[in-house]
Formats: C-alpha cells, sequence, structure tokens
C-alpha cells in the first residue's frame, strides 16, 4: 500500500470536520470539529515525516496537539461564560455583530 | 512484524489495517457531525481519535500515539463530555438548518474543497518513501529522538508552548470566574427575608395524600377535592407532569363511605340483632 | 527736470487722498484745494513743457523711474515715467482742460452737498489720466487705464440716488470690462513674445514677431480703445454716461478719458503698422462709429446726448485718422486736441443752459435763449462753428487735415474713407445746427418743472462763464496755431509722418468739406429755422425712431448678450443639474444600492463567514493547482 493512502484520508478527515463546522449549530459540536480537523493535518504531518524519514514533521504534530490543548482550554471556557450569559450554545444566537 | 520494520514498509498487514481502520475512522467523522446529540458526537470522535492515535503508531510516531490517546482521548475528549454535560441538551442540537442557503454553499465548499485537495495530493509527486527507521534509531529511538530536536532545534517554540499554556489555563480561569460582588447572605437572614416577603414559610405540603397514590407526581388533595399544585416538585410541575386524581379519589372516596356504610348498617343490624 | 513728471501725477493724487479722507473739516475749503492742485499739475507742465521747447527735437523724451514695482526674474512691472513730445500734448490738455473745468465745478456743483467728494474723484481723474499718459509702459499703461474707468464710474454715478445714474455708471464700467480684457490679453501677448511691456522695448522689436501675432495685438488694443472710447460695438455705455454731472462728461466723456483710445492707438503705431489688418479693422470701426455717432446725434432730443453722439462720431474721426497709419497719427492726435476744447466748451455751455433752465435737458423745451444767455450763447456758438469746420476755426484745420489724409490712403479704400468723412462732416453740420438752431434761436417754448416752478434762464456765474470763454478761445486759436506753429513737426518724432498720395489736391477737399457743411447747414436751417419747433417730438421715420433708441444698440446687446447668457447659463445649470449633478448623485445612489444589498452579506452569522472563508479557501488551493499546471 502506498501511505499516499493516509494523506487521502487526511484530506477526507480535514474535509468532513470543515463541513461540520459550517453546518452544525451546537457550540460544542463545532468545536469538536475544529479538533477533527486538526487531527486531519496531525495525520498529514505524522504522514509526510514517515515519508521524508526525518522527526521534524512529528515535532509540528506534537506543537499542534499542544496548542489544541490551550485552544480547547479556552474555548471551552468561552463556550461556557457565553451560555451562561446567554443560556445557548447556538452559535447562531450570536449573531448581534451586524447592521 | 518489528517496530523498525514498520517505520518504512507498507506490509499488506498495515494495508489491511488502514483499509479497515481509515473505513472506521471515516465513519466516526461522519457521525462526529451528523449525531443530533452532542454526547454521541463526542464519543464518535473519540473512537475517531483513537483509530488515529493507531495510524501514529502504524507510521512509526510511537510517542505522538501514546501522546494522542493519553491527551487527546484521555483529557480533551473528557473536557468536552463534561462541558457537554454542564451545558446540557439544549435546542441548539437540532440538525434543522435555520440560514437560508447555508447547508448548499456548505456542501459546495466542502465538496470543491475535498476534491481540490485530493486532486492536489494525487498531482504532487509523492514517489519517494523513506520510512523512519533510520531516523528513529539515530538517538536509540522514537522517543530519543524527538527529545533532541524538541530540546535542541525547536527550543524555544517549546518555551514559548509552555507560556501558551500557562496564559491558556489563566485565561479560561478568568473567562469562567463569577466575582461575587456581596457578602453571602447568612441562613438567618434568609428566613427572615422570606417571612418579610410573605411567601410560603412553613414546609410545603407533601404530594400523595392518600396512600394509593403515595407517589411525586400526584398533587395532594384540598378538602374540597381539588388538586393543589404547591404539593408537586417544581420540575415536574414545568414539565406538566402532574397526575391529576381528585375525580378519581373522589370517587374512591364515595365508594369507601359506601362501603362503610353498608359495614356499619349490618354491624347494626346484627346489634339489634342480638338484642 | 525729469523729477518733476512724478508730481505731475502725486500733485492731484494728493489732492484726491486728501479730499477723500479728510472729511467734512474740508467741506467749505476742498472745491480750492482740488482746483489749486489741478491747477498746480498744469502749472508744472507748462514748465516741462517750457522745457522740452528748449532741447533738440530727438533729444525731448524724458524718463523717469520711480521703482520696481514688483521685480520677479523676468518680469520686471516698473513705475516708471516717460515725457515725449505725445505725452506732452495729453499732459497739457488733461491738465488744462482739467482745471478749467475745475473752475467751472465750482460754481456748477455750488449747491452739491457733496461737492468735496466731487472735486477729491475730479482730482482722482485728473491723476489716474495723467499716470495714463506718463506711463512707460504698458502695464502702468493699464494701471491708469483702470484708475480712469474707476474715476468714470465713480463720477457718472456721482447722483447715485438717480436709479438711472447708478444703472448708467455699471454699464459703462461692465462695457469697458470688456475693453479691458482685451488690453489685458494684448499686454499678455506682449510678454510672452517680447518678454517686457515697456514701450521701448516692444516697439521696437516689433520686427521679430510674426505677423499673425501683431495683428492679435493690435485687434486686442483696438479692442480696449473700443472699449474706453465708446466705439462700435462698445459704444452703448457713453450716452448713458450723461446722466453724470455736466462738468464730468464735458471733461471725461469729451475731452479726456474717451480719447484715451486714440492714445493707446497712436501710442502702438509701431504695432499697426506692421499689422495692416489690424489697421484696416481700425479704419472700419472709425468709419462706422464716425457714422453711427452722427446719425444719433442727428435724432436725440436730450441736448447732452446729441452731444454725446457727437463725441462718439468725432472719436471715430480720430480713431479713422490712426488706422490710417503715419499719415494720419498726427491728425488724430491733432483733432483730439482741438475736439478736447469745442468739446469741452460745447459741454459746459450745455451745462449753462441747464443751469438756467431748471436742469431741463430737452432742447425741445428751449428756445430762444440767445438773449437771456449771451455769454453761454456767444462761447457755445463759438464751439458750434469750430467742430462743424466752420473756415479759420480749429476744427476746420483738423478735420480738413483727417478727411484729406482718408483720401490719401489711395484706391477704393480712399475714396471710401474719404466719402465716408465728408458725409460725417455733412451730418456733423446738420445736427450741431439743429442743436444750435433749437435752443438759442425760435420762439420760446420754456415748461415749467414738475414742482411747477417756470425757468428763469439767466447768465451763469463767473466761475462758469470764465473757464468757457478760456476754451472758446481754444476753439478758435487751435486749429490756426497748431496749423502755423508746426504740430506736425513737433509731433513727428514720436508718431512719424508720411505725406499720402491724395488723388485729390488739398484745396478740393476743402472745397468739398466746406461745400457739405454748408450743405449740411442749410439742411438744418430749412428744417428747424424755418419751421417752428414741435414741443412734442414727432414720430419720425423708421430710422428717426431707430436713431432715438442709439440705433438699437441696446436692443441687440440686450437679444444677444443678455438674453443668450440667460439661456446659456440656464441651460449650464440644467446641465450641471442633470449630467453632473446626476453622474454624482448616480454614482452615490450606486454605492449606496450596492452597499445595501452587500450589507445582507453581513448577517452577523459566524457560520456564513466561515463558508466565505472556507471557499476563498478552496479558490487559493485552486489557483495553487492552476498555477502549478501552468
Amino acid at each position: 500500500m502506498n501511505p499516499v493512502n493516509y494523506l487521502y484520508l487526511a484530506a477526507l478527515l480535514f474535509t468532513i470536520g470543515a463541513a461540520g463546522v459550517l453546518i452544525r449549530r451546537n457550540a460544542i459540536v463545532v468545536f469538536m470539529c475544529v479538533e477533527l480537523m486538526l487531527n486531519a493535518c496531525n495525520l498529514a504531518f505524522v504522514t509526510f515525516s514517515r515519508m521524508h524519514g526525518n522527526l521534524d514533521g512529528q515535532i509540528i504534530a506534537f506543537f499542534t496537539m499542544v496548542v489544541a490543548a490551550a485552544e480547547v482550554v479556552v474555548g471551552l471556557a468561552i463556550i461556557v461564560s457565553v451560555f451562561r450569559a446567554r443560556h445557548s450554545a447556538s452559535v447562531d444566537d450570536a449573531s448581534l455583530m451586524k447592521l | 512484524m518489528s517496530a523498525n520494520l514498520a517505520a518504512y514498509t507498507t506490509s499488506s498487514g498495515e494495508a489491511f489495517q488502514f483499509w479497515v481502520l481509515g473505513t472506521v475512522a471515516l465513519a466516526g467523522a461522519l457521525a462526529t457531525i451528523l449525531m443530533k446529540k452532542a454526547m454521541h458526537s463526542a464519543l464518535s470522535l473519540a473512537g475517531t481519535m483513537i483509530i488515529l492515535a493507531v495510524f501514529y503508531l502504524a507510521n512509526g510516531a510511537y510517542f505522538l500515539g501514546i501522546v494522542q490517546i493519553v491527551v487527546y482521548t484521555g483529557a480533551i475528549m473528557m473536557l468536552f463530555l463534561f462541558i457537554v454535560m454542564l451545558v446540557g441538551v439544549t435546542a441548539a442540537d437540532s440538525l434543522k438548518e435555520t440560514i437560508k442557503g447555508q447547508r448548499w454553499w456548505a456542501a459546495a465548499c466542502g465538496l470543491g474543497f475535498g476534491i481540490l485537495l485530493i486532486a492536489g495530493i494525487g498531482q504532487a509527486s509523492l514517489t519517494e518513501f523513506n520510512g523512519l527507521g533510520a531516523a528513529n534509531s539515530a538517538r536509540g529511538g522514537n522517543v530519543e529522538g524527538l527529545a533532541a530536536l524538541i530540546f535542541t532545534k525547536y527550543v524555544f517554540a517549546f518555551e514559548i508552548t509552555g507560556a501558551l499554556l500557562i496564559t491558556a489555563a489563566v485565561g479560561a480561569m478568568v473567562l469562567t470566574h463569577r466575582e461575587r460582588t456581596e457578602r453571602a447572605r447568612t441562613q438567618r437572614e434568609l428566613s427572615e427575608q422570606r417571612v418579610r416577603q410573605g411567601t410560603h414559610v412553613p414546609p410545603l405540603p407533601a404530594p400523595g395524600v392518600y396512600a394509593r397514590h403515595n407517589a411525586v407526581d400526584v398533587a395532594g388533595l384540598l378538602p374540597d377535592g381539588s388538586p393543589s399544585e404547591l404539593t408537586v416538585m417544581q420540575t415536574l410541575r414545568k414539565r406538566g407532569q402532574i397526575r391529576d386524581v381528585s375525580s378519581e379519589a373522589l370517587a374512591d372516596l364515595k365508594a369507601l363511605e359506601q362501603r362503610s356504610e353498608e359495614r356499619l348498617g349490618r354491624d347494626r343490624d346484627e346489634e339489634e340483632a342480638t338484642r | 527736470m525729469e523729477n518733476l513728471i512724478a508730481l505731475l501725477v502725486g500733485v492731484p493724487l494728493l489732492g484726491a487722498a486728501i479730499l477723500l479722507c479728510g472729511g467734512k473739516r474740508l467741506d467749505k475749503s476742498g472745491h480750492w484745494l482740488g482746483t489749486l492742485l489741478a491747477a498746480a499739475s498744469f502749472a508744472i507742465g507748462l514748465a516741462l513743457f517750457a522745457d522740452m521747447l528748449g532741447k533738440s527735437a530727438d533729444d525731448r523724451a524724458m524718463h523717469q523711474r520711480l521703482y520696481t514695482w514688483i521685480p520677479v526674474e523676468n518680469f520686471q512691472a516698473d513705475i516708471a515715467f516717460q515725457l515725449d513730445q505725445l505725452s506732452m500734448t495729453f499732459v497739457l490738455l488733461i491738465s488744462g482742460v482739467g482745471t478749467l473745468i475745475h473752475v467751472y465745478s465750482i460754481g456748477y456743483m455750488e449747491h452739491d452737498e457733496r461737492r468735496r467728494r466731487f472735486f477729491g474723484y475730479l482730482n482722482l481723474f485728473v491723476a489716474a489720466m495723467l499716470l495714463l499718459v506718463l506711463a512707460d509702459n504698458y502695464l502702468l499703461l493699464y494701471f491708469g487705464w483702470e484708475g480712469v474707468g474707476l474715476a468714470s464710474y465713480l463720477l457718472i454715478g456721482f447722483w447715485q440716488h438717480k436709479p438711472t445714474a447708478a444703472t448708467a455708471a455699471k454699464k459703462a464700467f461692465l462695457v469697458n470690462r470688456v475693453g479691458d480684457m482685451g488690453l489685458s490679453i494684448a499686454i499678455m501677448i506682449m510678454f510672452t513674445t517680447f518678454g517686457t511691456f515697456a514701450f521701448g522695448p516692444v516697439l521696437a522689436s516689433t520686427g521679430e514677431a510674426s505677423q499673425g501675432t501683431l495683428t492679435a495685438i493690435g485687434l486686442m488694443l483696438l479692442l480696449a480703445a473700443c472699449g474706453k472710447s465708446a466705439q462700435v460695438p462698445l459704444q452703448s455705455w457713453l450716452g448713458d454716461a450723461m446722466e453724470g454731472p455736466t462738468p464730468v462728461s464735458a471733461l471725461i466723456h469729451a475731452a479726456t478719458m474717451v480719447t484715451a483710445g486714440v492714445y493707446l492707438i497712436v501710442r502702438s503705431a509701431d504695432i499697426f503698422n506692421a499689422a495692416p489688418d489690424a489697421q484696416l479693422v481700425v479704419t472700419v470701426v472709425g468709419a462706422v462709429t464716425l457714422l453711427f455717432g452722427a446719425i444719433v446725434g442727428c435724432a436725440k432730443d436730450d441736448i447732452k446726448k446729441a452731444l454725446a453722439g457727437s463725441t462718439m462720431s468725432q472719436i471715430g474721426y480720430m480713431i479713422l485718422a490712426a488706422g490710417l497709419g503715419p499719415i494720419g497719427y498726427v491728425f488724430a492726435i491733432m483733432h483730439l486736441v482741438t475736439h478736447g476744447f469745442f468739446k469741452a466748451g460745447l459741454f459746459l455751455g450745455a451745462g449753462s443752459i441747464m443751469h438756467g433752465m431748471n436742469d431741463e435737458v430737452d432742447m425741445r423745451k428751449y428756445g430762444g435763449l440767445r438773449k437771456y444767455m449771451p455769454v453761454t450763447f456767444v462761447t457755445f456758438g463759438l464751439g458750434y462753428l469750430a467742430i462743424i469746420g466752420f473756415p479759420g476755426l480749429s476744427g476746420f484745420f483738423s478735420k480738413d487735415k483727417i478727411i484729406e489724409a482718408a483720401f490719401a490712403k489711395g484706391g477704393t479704400e480712399g475714396w471710401i474713407l474719404g466719402s465716408v468723412t465728408l458725409l460725417g462732416a455733412a451730418i456733423t453740420a446738420y445736427y450741431m445746427t439743429r442743436v444750435m438752431l433749437m435752443t438759442f434761436f425760435g420762439e420760446k417754448r420754456w415748461q415749467d418743472d414738475e414742482n411747477g416752478n417756470p425757468p428763469h434762464p439767466h447768465e451763469s456765474p463767473r466761475s462758469m462763464t470764465i473757464p468757457m470763454i478760456l476754451l472758446a478761445v481754444g476753439s478758435v486759436a487751435a486749429g490756426a496755431y497748431f496749423e502755423f506753429a508746426g504740430f506736425v513737426e513737433w509731433l513727428e518724432p514720436v508718431t512719424g509722418f508720411a505725406h499720402g498720395h491724395s488723388p485729390l489736391s488739398a484745396a478740393a477737399v476743402t472745397t468739398a468739406t466746406v461745400a457739405v457743411m454748408v450743405i449740411g447747414v442749410g439742411l438744418a436751417y430749412l428744417q428747424y429755422g424755418r419751421r417752428p419747433v414741435p414741443v412734442v417730438a414727432p414720430r419720425g421715420s423708421l430710422l428717426t425712431r431707430a436713431a432715438r433708441r442709439d440705433l438699437l444698440q441696446d436692443d441687440f446687446n440686450h437679444a444677444v448678450f443678455v438674453t443668450g447668457g440667460t439661456h446659456l447659463t440656464r441651460s449650464l445649470v440644467y446641465v450641471d443639474h442633470s449630467l453632473v449633478d446626476g453622474v454624482v448623485n448616480g454614482t452615490a445612489a450606486a454605492v449606496g444600492g450596492l452597499s445595501g444589498r452587500l450589507r445582507k452579506l453581513q448577517n452577523g452569522y459566524a457560520r456564513t463567514y466561515a463558508v466565505s472563508m472556507f471557499g476563498g479557501t478552496a479558490v487559493l488551493i485552486a489557483a495553487t493547482l492552476l498555477m502549478r499546471a501552468v
């Protein structure tokens, strides 16, 4: 099997995640979809690392994980505080920034 | 199959694993975005992540594979589950689209993006394939190799991610923290306030006056036989799950009285008969 | 002596400053001060004249440079004076006649409470006019040119409480602007062509410029002259300018300012000599105006307007002469000076008559005044004889010379111009005899004024009669003096002189001139001397009615310029509103409409924004792939 297949899988996962961001209204699920996209990227990085025969791709994937962890902490905190204020976790309810 | 071998070859075993687990991962991803309940989405995503961890291992990224399981599936996804439980089930879970044309645009963009991405990968000349065996064994193992890179080449980025994590932790605390602006009132003050406001001072009446219906969802009856909503707990009251037994109870009462009358009459007859 | 030149201008200018800024404490003495300063200027002029006579003919020009007004690289605007024979002639005429009219005004304006201001304006005029003729470059001349225009405006509208006077002042000012535009354009062309506008360098280097440039300069100068000298087509203001006090009409609108155009053309002789086309136009303008003014003069019943028509006509003679080139320049100036005497005298006489007749100006309400105003009658009569060219008087010499010169132009042109001047002489005799007969002869046709006061014609005070007498002496003697004292030789170094080739002998021309004069006088006598003059003007022929309306010049101006201008303005406003505003407003509306539609994209939903981001990313990938494929 050609390892490029991992890349195709990563592309599909990324696309699915992006579509989820677009069609889901629950902020938590949207956030999960973002995580899915990050994971797809990580898979691509790991595959690249293997194809090129050095570990830098894995390092990048590792940093991505760290940043994702930080992002999840802050993002979920935001979701919680928005929910407290508006009693809703829908991203569509926060739509006051318009004319 | 040894670990080194897995790093630079694609055995038929790995191919089999890829096709099976890849399908499952895709199904999990689709379930993530299609499941109605956030909890199901989270669980599907966790499954996909575990499969990705397996793929990392298969690709020779042993450290990342483990970290993926520990950090992502273990920590991050659990955090998600906690939040889902904290926020609860809301109307946002509905899959009905409210923005006009959003789903069509999303589908069009998603399809276009995916096709382009795949076309791009297909076009790229990715014939070179080195495998990680040499890289992993250079310093005695995958973890050692990564450590060498992190603490030399990427040490600044590593330090900065540390700062980022600290900042994120502090940020989360700031965001979720609610400042108490006044002294908490004592129980005495609370009861005094209740008396002053004339609200219901004694404990609320208990539901289910009769043993047959001694359940929390049955309202107690007032002396005239009508049900009193006060006797039912607030949650059930809001859900409208009060069982009204007043007519049934009245009928029962009548029957009881009749029966007791019959019993009393028989007794009286027996008394008169004995006399 | 050169240092005195600036004083010529400075003295009356000082008078104007004192009188206009001095306030009421000068009301009692202001007119004396003004007259004194004008006389002082005349005295300085005489002293310079005496000095000039003592020099040889080619050495008479004097220069005085005060300072450089605007020193900018090539653009050197000097305040500098040039006094040569031509300027000298004008200086004496302006300050001399000006002084006489100052004296006359003392009596004429005696009862006017704004007399001090009047004298201030008169002094301002004298200063500006002297500056005009003394300037040694076109820019300073332009300054004086505008100065006399301002003084003229102020004096025509001096009785500003009369709406007609205010309107006439504005009209004169506006029509003059058209001419002034010509002068400024001429100066600009000069500067770009020659790099200077001083008389000396410009006139000396006419050979360097192309024929077209010189013709353009000449025509522009002619336009300026037309405006200032009331020549066709810019003649319409002069008749209305008679709304001003009569001394003003005498000084500014008869003797001096209106002749500035002639001065300009004669001063620029070298330019016109090198541009025959421009010269031809000058003669045509002069000939047309000559007849135009004469015909208007025949029909007017207002004595001042009849004289104004006459002025126009006589200046037409001068312009015509100036257009003839070297054969005519000298005679143009000569006629200018004699005309200055007799026309000023005639106007002062008219003022004297009005003074005695309750300010009545309609000649049909005069009649038989010769017994009541003997001095006025005699002086006016001498002026009359002078203007019609009675043999021996000044007009005879100067006009005769112009007619001769017109014939001497040669060819068909010469015949046409000569005939026109002869015809003009006949008409001049006709209308001046008409004025004379209607005013001083025949029965009395006096009428009460609006307040019911019957007129009491009487001779004017001495302050008015003495200037009239002096001017009458000038009218009688100036021509002969110039003829025999050598005016031609006097001016020749400045203007040049050439004898033409006249197809007629001098005697023949003189005979013809006298003959047409006699015919004109005879016709007028038949019409106005033998028959009583109706008090109410008869309807008259079509030509008469048109002439009474100044040959429809105002109607023409109104129809062409006022109505045309209004239509042009309206159409421009329409274009502005529909096209310019349409584009501006349309752009705004388009932007607004587009924004209103684009605004809907900003619906506040983060997911919609995410779609656009996602779409953008897809486009980026597509672009990248495309570039790789290419």
